[in-house]
C-alpha cells in the first residue's frame, strides 16, 4: 500500500524528458511546469528506481490489517452439475491439502445444490476434514444470488483463510461475486499456489498475455481467493476408507431469493473436449492448406488422439474454436501432445506446457516451442508426418493401453 | 430502454518484451485498441436498440487517452459515453477496478441493462463484470450466448453452462457478460465519425463519486499485491533431434513405441 509523490522542486529542464520517458505506460505528464501522474500509472515504481534521482518517491501508507489468526482452514468450492462433481474439485482438494499441511489447517468443502447430501460422501474419500452442505430446492439451478448467499453463509460460519474455486463456467461467475461481497482479493487462473508460514497464500498466474508470470499475495484481507483451471493441479488418490464429516447447513430461505428464473435446460450434445484428451495432435501456422488436415487426421486416428490447434487455425476455419489451445482457448494436460509447425508463442504454451510429454516438430530451430518440448524435432511436417504415419502403421501393434 | 456497455482500452498486441537493460516491461504506448471482446457487448447493445429503441451509453476506465475507445464506440453507434479517470485510481486490481467503475456507473443516470465482454485480452480474468454486479447489487449472468427476448421488465437469455444450455429470464436491472460470436460486430462507420466527432465524452473523477474515500480506490483499495514478476519457466530437460525427414520420423515412431503410445 502506498502512493507516488513527485518532488516538484527537483524537476528541471534537464531531467524532465528523462522522467517522462522512463514510464513504460506514458503515465507521467509535464503540464504547466508541473509533473502529473495520470490514470495510466500501473504503480510499477520504475520512475522511482530508474528515473532521475529523488524526483519520484513512493510513500508507504499503513494498511488496515486483518487479524489472520481468526481465519483458519482452506475451503474448496465443490463444482458440480446436478450433483455430479467436476474433477477439478478433487484437484483443488489435493492442492488444498498441500497448502494446509504447511500451516496445520483443516481442509473444508462447501457443497451447494439440491439433493446432494448423498453425493457429498464421495468427497470424504479424498481427505477432506469437513464438508459443509447447503441442500435446498432453491439451489437446484445455478443462479447467482442464492449461490452467493450460501457461499457467504459458509464463509461467515467457518472463516476459512483461503478459498479455492475451479475456473469453470460456474466458478468464474461465482468466485468474483463472493470476493466482491467480502471486499477481498481474487486471483484468476492461478497456475501455482504456495503457502507462507504467516498463512498468506502465494498465487502465481500468467500476466500480460502469459509472457510474464506474476506472483500475487493478498496480505491484508481474508478470505484470500483463487480460481484454478481444470487439469492444472493433481488430484489425490482416492482412499479406501472415508474420513472427515459432513455438516448439513441451514440458511434463512429469504436469502435464497433470486431475480433469475431458469426456464429451460437443454443438454448439450456430447462433444469431444480437448481438455479431457489423453493424446493431442496440435497444428499450427505451418499447415499450408485445409486439405492437409487429412494427414493430421490420419496420424491422430493412429494415436487415438484429438486434433487441436492454434488461434491461427481457428481463424482460418480449419478447426473449431473449442479446439483452440492457449490462454484464449483451452488448457490441456494430455499424456502426450505432438505439435506440428507451431512456433510456441507464450499464449499458446501457457495452455499446454504442463502436458506430460511434448513432442514438437518445427523447421525453425530457434522456435520458442523448443524451450518447452521434451523432444524437439527440427524438421518439416510435410516430410515427417507422412513418413511417421507409415512407420507407425508398419510397427504392427496399433495401440496398447497403458 | 437504457443500456450501458463497459469497454476497455487494451494494448494492440499481446506481445510484451522485457528490456534487457532495465528489466522493465516494454510497452508501446501508442498501439492500443478496444478490447475485442467488448465489441460483442457493444454489438449486442446495438442490436437490442435496433429492435427495441433506447439509449446506448458506454463507460470506460483508464488514462485520458482511453477516450479513443469511446470515440470508436460512438462511430459504431453508441449515444453517450464517459471515461472514469483519475490518477488516484492508478494501480487498481480487480476489486478496486470493479468498485471504481461501479461508482462511475452510478453517475450514468438510469440503467436497465449492463453489458460486458466476457473478458479482456490484457487482464484476462473475466472477473470485473461479476464483481461490478455485486457492487451495484444487481443479478448477473455470465456466458450469455444469445438474447432470446427483451420484455418490458426482464430479458430472456441463453447461457452456456458446463453440460447444458440454459434459458433464463432475469429482471432488470441486471448485468450480462456476453460470449464471443453472440453477434458479428459492425465496423466503425465514417459517417458516424463525422456526426459524432464533437460529441462530448464525460470525464468522471473521484470528486464526482458518491464515495470519495481515496483509500478505497487505486492501489490503496486493492487487496491483492503483485510481489514480483518473472519470466515463465523453461524446461531444460529436453532433447533436440535433427536429421532427414525419414530419420526423424523413424526416431519419433520408435520413441512413441517405447513410451507405449503406439
Amino acid at each position: 500500500m502506498g502512493k507516488l509523490i513527485c518532488n516538484q522542486d527537483k524537476v528541471n529542464e534537464s531531467n524532465v524528458q528523462e522522467l517522462l520517458k522512463v514510464c513504460p505506460f506514458g503515465a507521467i505528464e509535464y503540464i504547466d511546469g508541473k509533473i502529473e501522474v495520470n490514470a495510466g500509472c500501473k504503480m510499477c515504481k520504475i520512475c522511482v528506481k530508474k528515473g532521475p534521482t529523488g524526483v519520484m518517491e513512493f510513500v508507504e501508507t499503513e494498511a488496515v490489517k486483518v487479524d489472520k489468526s481468526l481465519w483458519k482452514g482452506i475451503g474448496v468450492y465443490v463444482d458440480h452439475v446436478e450433483g455430479v462433481i467436476h474433477p477439478v474439485t478433487m484437484e483443488l482438494i489435493g492442492k488444498a491439502k498441500e497448502l494446509a499441511a504447511v500451516v496445520n489447517f483443516p481442509v473444508y468443502c462447501v457443497f451447494i445444490g439440491y439433493n446432494i447430501k448423498e453425493k457429498a460422501k464421495e468427497l470424504l474419500y479424498y481427505g477432506v476434514d469437513e464438508v459443509f452442505v447447503y441442500d435446498y430446492q432453491e439451489l437446484e439451478d445455478f443462479r447467482i444470488e442464492p449461490y452467493t448467499a450460501a457461499f457467504e453463509d459458509f464463509v461467515n460460519k467457518v472463516k476459512p483463510s483461503s478459498l479455492l474455486v475451479g475456473a469453470t463456467t460456474i466458478g468464474r461467475s461465482l468466485a468474483p461475486r463472493v470476493a466482491a461481497r467480502f471486499k477481498t482479493g481474487l486471483t484468476a487462473d492461478c497456475t501455482m499456489l504456495k503457502m507462507k508460514e504467516n498463512t498468506d497464500m502465494v498465487q502465481i498466474r500468467p500476466a500480460f498475455g502469459g509472457n510474464i508470470m506474476a506472483q500475487i499475495i493478498c496480505p491484508n484481507t481474508r478470505p484470500q481467493m483463487s480460481t484454478v483451471r481444470y487439469k492444472v493441479m493433481n488430484a489425490p488418490e482416492r482412499q479406501c476408507d472415508p474420513k472427515g464429516k459432513i455438516t448439513i447447513c441451514e440458511i434463512d430461505k429469504s436469502k435464497l431469493a433470486s431475480n433469475i428464473e431458469v426456464l429451460k435446460v437443454t443438454k448439450k450434445e456430447f462433444q469431444e473436449d480437448i481438455s479431457d484428451a489423453e493424446v493431442i495432435i496440435a497444428v499450427g501456422r505451418a499447415l499450408k492448406s485445409e486439405k492437409d488436415m487429412a494427414m493430421v487426421k490420419e496420424l491422430a486416428d493412429l494415436l487415438h488422439a484429438q486434433i487441436a490447434g492454434t488461434r491461427k487455425l481457428v481463424e482460418e476455419g480449419w478447426i473449431e474454436a473449442k479446439k483452440q489451445i492457449g490462454l484464449s482457448g483451452r488448457t490441456v494436460k494430455p499424456k502426450l501432445i505432438i505439435t506440428l509447425g507451431i512456433s510456441g508463442a507464450v499464449q499458446f504454451a501457457a495452455g499446454m506446457n504442463s502436458s506430460e510429454r511434448i513432442f514438437a516438430i518445427n523447421t525453425d530451430k530457434d522456435a520458442s516451442i523448443f524451450n518447452i518440448a521434451h523432444y524437439g524435432i527440427v524438421g518439416d511436417i510435410y516430410e515427417i508426418v507422412p513418413q511417421l504415419i507409415k512407420d507407425i502403421k508398419s510397427s504392427g501393434a496399433e495401440y496398447c493401453v497403458r | 430502454m437504457d443500456i450501458l456497455v463497459c469497454i476497455k482500452q487494451v494494448p494492440g498486441t499481446a506481445k510484451v518484451e522485457v528490456d534487457p537493460v532495465t528489466g522493465v516491461l516494454k510497452r508501446d504506448g501508442v498501439d492500443s485498441k478496444m478490447n475485442p471482446y467488448d465489441l460483442y457487448a457493444l454489438e449486442t447493445a446495438l442490436k437490442i436498440k435496433e429492435q427495441e429503441g433506447g439509449v446506448i451509453k458506454v463507460i470506460s476506465m483508464g488514462p485520458p487517452q482511453a477516450k479513443d475507445v469511446i470515440s470508436e464506440a460512438y462511430m459504431m453507434g453508441a449515444d453517450e459515453g464517459a471515461l472514469v479517470s483519475d490518477r488516484k485510481f492508478a494501480g487498481a486490481d480487480v476489486l478496486s477496478t470493479s468498485r471504481t467503475i461501479s461508482e462511475g456507473v452510478k453517475k450514468m443516470g438510469k440503467i436497465d441493462l449492463i453489458l460486458c465482454g466476457k473478458q479482456t485480452t490484457d487482464g484476462d480474468t473475466a472477473q470485473v463484470g461479476p464483481e461490478m454486479a455485486e457492487y451495484l447489487g444487481i443479478p448477473h449472468i455470465a456466458n450469455v450466448l444469445k438474447i432470446v427476448e427483451i420484455k418490458e421488465k426482464s430479458v430472456i437469455v441463453e447461457m452456456d453452462m458446463p453440460n447444458t444450455i440454459e434459458v433464463a429470464e432475469v429482471k432488470f436491472p441486471c448485468l450480462l457478460t456476453v460470449e464471443k460470436d453472440i453477434y458479428q460486430p459492425r465496423l466503425p462507420s465514417y459517417k458516424e465519425k463525422l456526426i459524432t466527432k464533437d460529441r462530448e465524452i464525460k470525464i468522471i473523477t473521484l470528486n464526482d463519486f458518491d464515495d470519495k474515500d481515496e483509500k478505497k480506490y487505486g492501489l490503496s483499495g486493492s487487496p491483492t499485491q503483485v510481489e514480483r514478476i518473472f519470466p515463465p519457466s523453461v524446461n531444460n530437460d529436453r532433447e533436440t533431434w535433427t536429421g532427414s525427414g525419414e530419420q526423424l520420423s523413424f526416431k519419433i515412431a520408435a520413441k512413441l513405441k517405447q513410451l507405449k503410445f503406439v
